[in-house]
């Protein structure tokens, strides 16, 4: 076929535009994000003193400010790079802005509690909830934005797999840390970040098979 | 013209074709294709690709823009976004052949001079998944395209609905840029 014949054929087909790419990407999240808040309310809900932690407590509070240090970024992130045309560069730079948080609060963690709790408080209450429900909840926001960026353009499908990945991790944390009795740094460290690094690396492995175009 | 105004008027072409004028948009196409053609013809200068291959690049190119115009941000120009795409297919098209997907076109710096102005040849792939349509959609595709008829005059022959005829032709593309992939896997 000729290249002006499949110019006819495209511009007879001018009609059928679909919605732009960021709303699609946003009503995924939006949904995505929505399935499991439901499924979370569900199954665990919040836990009983979380109203009076969220006014008492800066290691409860800070729970959310960092998963959302994660959140934010990750689906900015995103939005952009279901662009073919979009370059991440120093951008990705914004997603270290949770890891440094974290950084910041081990080190004032250690500063203000004593050497022989360390320990206790990295093992937690309840560590193997945490690994099996932070992933569970990530996946109906994975599947979502993974659906959006198939309706994009991405120029790099392992990338953008990876930072979607991040953030339907973003988004199970920050449901389950209103959840989760634990709310020391310690244990955030050693085990949001576990269910944060497979959602990243499924979102990675899924992107560069399911995302080219 | 220099580049830039030549960037707005196809910036403007693209916001009229995405609110539906298909004229516009024709002539968006028209104008892109011999830029699409130079732009894959020197990237590819000195890899030893046959003249109808580049073709298939630039068919290609000229459907993923067709079939991801909505990933286009309308506040930007298109330009850069256009030359995001031909240089995926690009690379697509040198890891399928093997080689080491290394395109030297710089999105921030396009040119559009040295373009291709001989007339388009026939492509290959394009033809060869015509022939995987379904009887009825690959006559759509052919007389709208090689024959050159509207949807209105091809649903009054076939006795279906125009929108029918849309929808089947909107398939038959999504299929056709389907098989650029399958190639790939």
């Amino acid at each position: 076929m000729k290249t002006d014949d499949l110019i006819n054929a495209l511009a007879a087909d001018a009609k059928s535009v679909e919605p732009p790419i960021a709303r699609t990407v946003a009503i995924a999240v939006g949904v995505g994000a929505l399935i499991s808040g439901l499924l979370f309310l569900w199954a665990l809900g919040v836990r009983d003193n979380f109203a009076e932690s969220m006014v008492s407590s800066l290691r409860f509070v800070f729970k959310f400010v960092l998963t959302l240090s994660l959140a934010i970024p990750a689906y900015v992130l995103v939005r952009g790079l279901s662009r073919p045309d979009f370059e991440p560069g120093k951008k990705l730079w914004w997603l270290a802005l949770a890891p440094a948080l974290l950084l910041v609060a081990i080190l004032l963690e250690l500063v203000s509690v004593p050497p022989d709790q360390w320990h206790a408080r990295m093992i937690g209450q309840n560590a193997m909830a945490c690994l099996i429900v932070i992933p569970l909840l990530s996946l109906a926001p994975l599947v979502a934005v993974l659906y959006a960026l198939h309706q994009g353009a991405p120029a790099n499908p392992a990338i953008a797999g990876a930072v979607g990945g991040l953030l339907s991790a973003g988004i199970a944390a920050t449901l389950y840390a209103s959840h989760c009795p634990d709310d020391s740094p310690l244990f955030l460290a050693a085990w949001y970040t576990i269910g944060t690094v497979v959602m990243t690396a499924i979102g990675a492995l899924a992107g560069s098979r399911f995302l080219r175009w | 013209m220099d580049r830039k105004a030549r960037d707005a008027e196809w910036t403007d072409l693209m916001r009229s074709a995405i609110a539906g004028d298909q004229a516009a948009y024709r002539r968006l196409l028209s104008e892109l294709s011999p830029v699409l053609r130079g732009v894959v013809r020197r990237g590819f200068a000195g890899v030893g690709v046959p003249r109808e291959d580049v073709e298939d690049v630039v068919q290609d190119a000229l459907l993923a823009i067709h079939l991801k115009r909505h990933t286009w941000d309308q506040t930007m120009s298109l330009g850069p976004w256009v030359m995001a795409i031909v240089r995926n297919k690009m690379i697509d098209d040198l890891r399928r052949r093997g080689r080491r997907p290394e395109v030297p076109v710089d999105l921030s710096e396009f040119e559009f001079e040295g373009e291709d102005q001989q007339a388009s040849i026939d492509a290959h792939d394009v033809e060869r998944v015509l022939g995987r349509l379904s009887g009825k959609n690959r006559d759509i595709v052919q007389s709208i395209s090689i024959d050159g008829q509207s949807a209105r005059d091809v649903a009054q022959r076939l006795g279906m609905s125009e929108v029918a005829v849309r929808v089947a032709l909107h398939r038959s593309l999504k299929a056709l840029a389907d098989t650029y992939q399958e190639k790939k896997l």
